[in-house]
């Protein structure tokens, strides 16, 4: 005899974190979408993010609203260096270089951390309303609600930046054809910039959102897999692909915890991910890439 | 000086060894490779077996990555797959051990083959990432198989040879070290026959060589297969090295530092494959003993896993962006100025 109602919570709750999955996949394809990078290190940008919130919060002791803003900006510094010093010279180079660099990134993020902060789990201060949710008869976990609503919001805001602001209309000019955003007059190095920033800027505020729900730690970077999964499962290029994808993922992991177990949960996504990918190699939405001699 | 070759012949021209030069210094170095355990202490020994396995790994890698094209983070799954075959082998058939690990490289072949099956559809970073999957998946099944042991994993015997147990670093030298010559010996061959010439082909532009008649699937799965295989004989050497396998044993950081190691090297040549996988492995060794000279040592060491997981990233990185030809170019270079001199080049 199934629990309809078990279900539809373990449902809703996987939902609400594949919003989380979501707003990182966000991250991940502003970044492919220009600049053709596959960041591997998205998780570990992520971690970065939660870890400078956590400085700026709980050992500067500086108010929310001051130290929100604070690690999403210091993240956004962090993708400009990036994209500086790693990928602008590399450009032109075969994607798998870039894509080591970016693996290579990862490790060094994860060092850095270790360095500063240690290896070892840390809290976030709490800034989300403790009130239980209930959806009906189902009940939701404080957190992981107002974290999806945050990252509903938040995807929505980017979307619609990037429909209407110049900048974004100058990054999706070069998503769509390089050479020829370069003739009209964009600088498409800036629309590189501009991409990891942002990129950055977005994994930071997944990253405290993801911190204040699980915690911190070094190993939080595991995140970016799940993301990776839900990319590749939407399609590199499509940002509809990464929204739908992560909240299947999110359905998924969820669904493989509560029903076989915490072990199940990667090793579901990922058979997802082959099935997906034996099937519709470019993703669900990804561009079918035409190639001629 | 010697400027230039001049080839009478098409065997010279494809000769494994080309000038006598480099069979001097080949010939220096088996000799040097004879007398080290002679002279080297444990610890040194210890590192020099541990070297050898992961050249053999690398150097299969470095098949299907750098010769083939094709981007794989699973190579730890099927040295997993190969260390997992040995010890079940060892501890249930009692089988002799040569014959363990050629099995162990067999079981990671077809490991192998199954995995590289979506690589006709699915290239390039997808392929890696289906890779990624696919040790996730091994390593599943290595926690939750019964005959695996589970999470416990499982102890092995030491290797015998004619009765005789490889129980130290020393025994063991003389076993890991051959093999991994004959592994090499294998691939440097390999790329002067008609298969690895084929993998070649597919590398520079994979639709060309379908056009010119070179069946894709086949030898992509070819070139996954004996990667694979290399994977799995360098992982039986890993199992009768270490004497215990467990699934934690393989971790995907493992299969990042293989492409690394390949990366630094030199991807697309063999001596690329060995001076990355010596580099990367001795790199952490040299860390640690420059740590302990420094003043006030032990209170850094507390820092050495995070300071070797940066330098680990950052060679990655500085080697892409500042000698994208790794090592191999390097030593080129050196080659060159020797041929040269006392001209500038």
């Amino acid at each position: 005899m199934m629990d309809w109602a078990y279900l539809f919570e373990i449902s809703l709750t996987g939902i609400a974190g594949g919003g989380l999955y979501a707003l990182a996949a966000l991250a991940f394809v502003m970044v492919y979408k220009a600049t053709r990078v596959v960041n591997i290190a998205i998780g570990e940008l992520l971690m970065v993010g939660a870890y400078l919130f956590f400085t700026f919060a709980a050992t500067f002791a500086l108010p929310l609203w001051l130290a929100i803003p604070a690690a999403v900006l210091g993240s956004g510094l962090l993708g400009a260096v990036i994209e500086r010093t790693m990928i602008r010279p590399l450009l032109g180079e075969p994607p798998i270089s870039v894509f080591m660099v970016t693996v290579g990134l990862a490790s060094v993020l994860v060092g850095l951390v270790e360095m500063i902060w240690t290896a070892d789990q840390r809290r976030l201060p709490e800034f989300m309303p403790t009130k239980p949710i209930m959806i009906g008869e189902a009940f939701l976990a404080p957190k992981v609600f107002w974290g999806a609503m945050i990252a509903v919001a938040f995807i929505a805001a980017v979307l619609l930046v990037f429909r209407f602001w110049r900048g974004g209309v100058a990054l999706r000019a070069t998503a769509s054809d390089q050479a020829a955003a370069y003739s009209v007059g964009i600088n498409v190095p800036r629309v590189f910039s501009l991409a990891w920033v942002a990129s950055a800027m977005i994994a930071a505020i997944s990253g405290i959102i993801v911190g204040s729900i699980g915690g911190i730690s070094s190993s939080m970077g595991v995140f970016g897999l799940s993301v990776l999964v839900v990319v590749i499962v939407g399609g590199l290029d499509s940002v509809l692909g990464a929204l739908l994808g992560g909240l299947l993922i999110g359905l998924i992991e969820a669904l493989a915890g509560a029903y076989l177990g915490g072990e199940y949960k990667l090793l579901a996504t990922f058979i997802v991910l082959v099935a997906v990918l034996l099937v519709r190699p470019y993703g669900l939405f990804g561009t079918h890439e035409i190639e001629r001699l | 000086m010697r400027i230039g070759t001049l080839k009478e012949s098409y065997i010279a021209d494809a000769a494994l060894f080309d000038s006598r030069t480099q069979k001097v210094w080949l010939a220096v170095a088996a000799a040097l490779l004879l007398l080290f355990p002679f002279m080297a202490s444990d610890y040194w020994l210890y590192l020099a077996c541990l070297v050898s396995i992961n050249v053999a790994s690398a150097t299969g890698l470095n098949i299907l990555t750098g010769y083939t094209g094709l981007v794989s983070l699973g190579q730890a799954a099927f040295m997993g797959l190969g260390a997992y075959t040995v010890a079940v082998l060892e501890t249930r058939a009692g089988t002799p051990f040569l014959l363990n690990l050629l099995a162990g490289g067999f079981v990671a072949m077809l490991g192998g083959i199954v995995v590289g099956i979506p690589s006709l559809r699915v290239k390039g970073l997808y392929l890696a990432i289906a890779t990624i999957a696919a040790s996730f998946i091994a390593h599943f099944i290595f926690a939750n198989w019964k005959f695996t042991g589970g999470t416990g994993g499982l102890s092995v015997p030491p290797a015998k040879l004619f009765g005789l147990p490889l129980d130290t670093s020393f025994r063991l030298y003389w076993v890991i070290v051959p093999v991994t010559v004959l592994m090499l010996l294998g691939a440097a061959n390999l790329f002067r026959t008609r298969v690895g010439r084929a993998f070649i082909a597919i590398r520079d532009r994979d639709i060309s060589a379908e056009v010119l008649g070179i069946p894709l699937l086949r030898y992509k799965l070819l070139s996954f297969g004996l990667s694979s295989f290399y994977a799995g004989v360098a992982g039986g050497l890993w199992a009768y090295f270490f004497r215990v396998v467990t699934p934690e044993s393989f971790p995907l950081l493992m299969s990042i530092f293989f492409l690394a190691a390949i990366i630094v090297g030199g991807m697309g040549s063999i001596l690329g494959g060995i001076l990355g996988a010596v580099f990367m492995t001795m790199v952490p060794e040299l860390l640690k003993l420059v740590v302990a000279l420094l003043p006030g040592g032990n209170e850094l060491t507390v820092f050495l896993s995070p300071v070797r997981t940066v330098i680990f990233g950052l060679l990655i990185i500085g080697f892409l962006v500042f000698e994208p030809q790794g090592l191999a170019e390097v030593w080129r270079r050196i080659r060159r100025f020797f041929h040269l001199w006392p001209f500038r080049n």
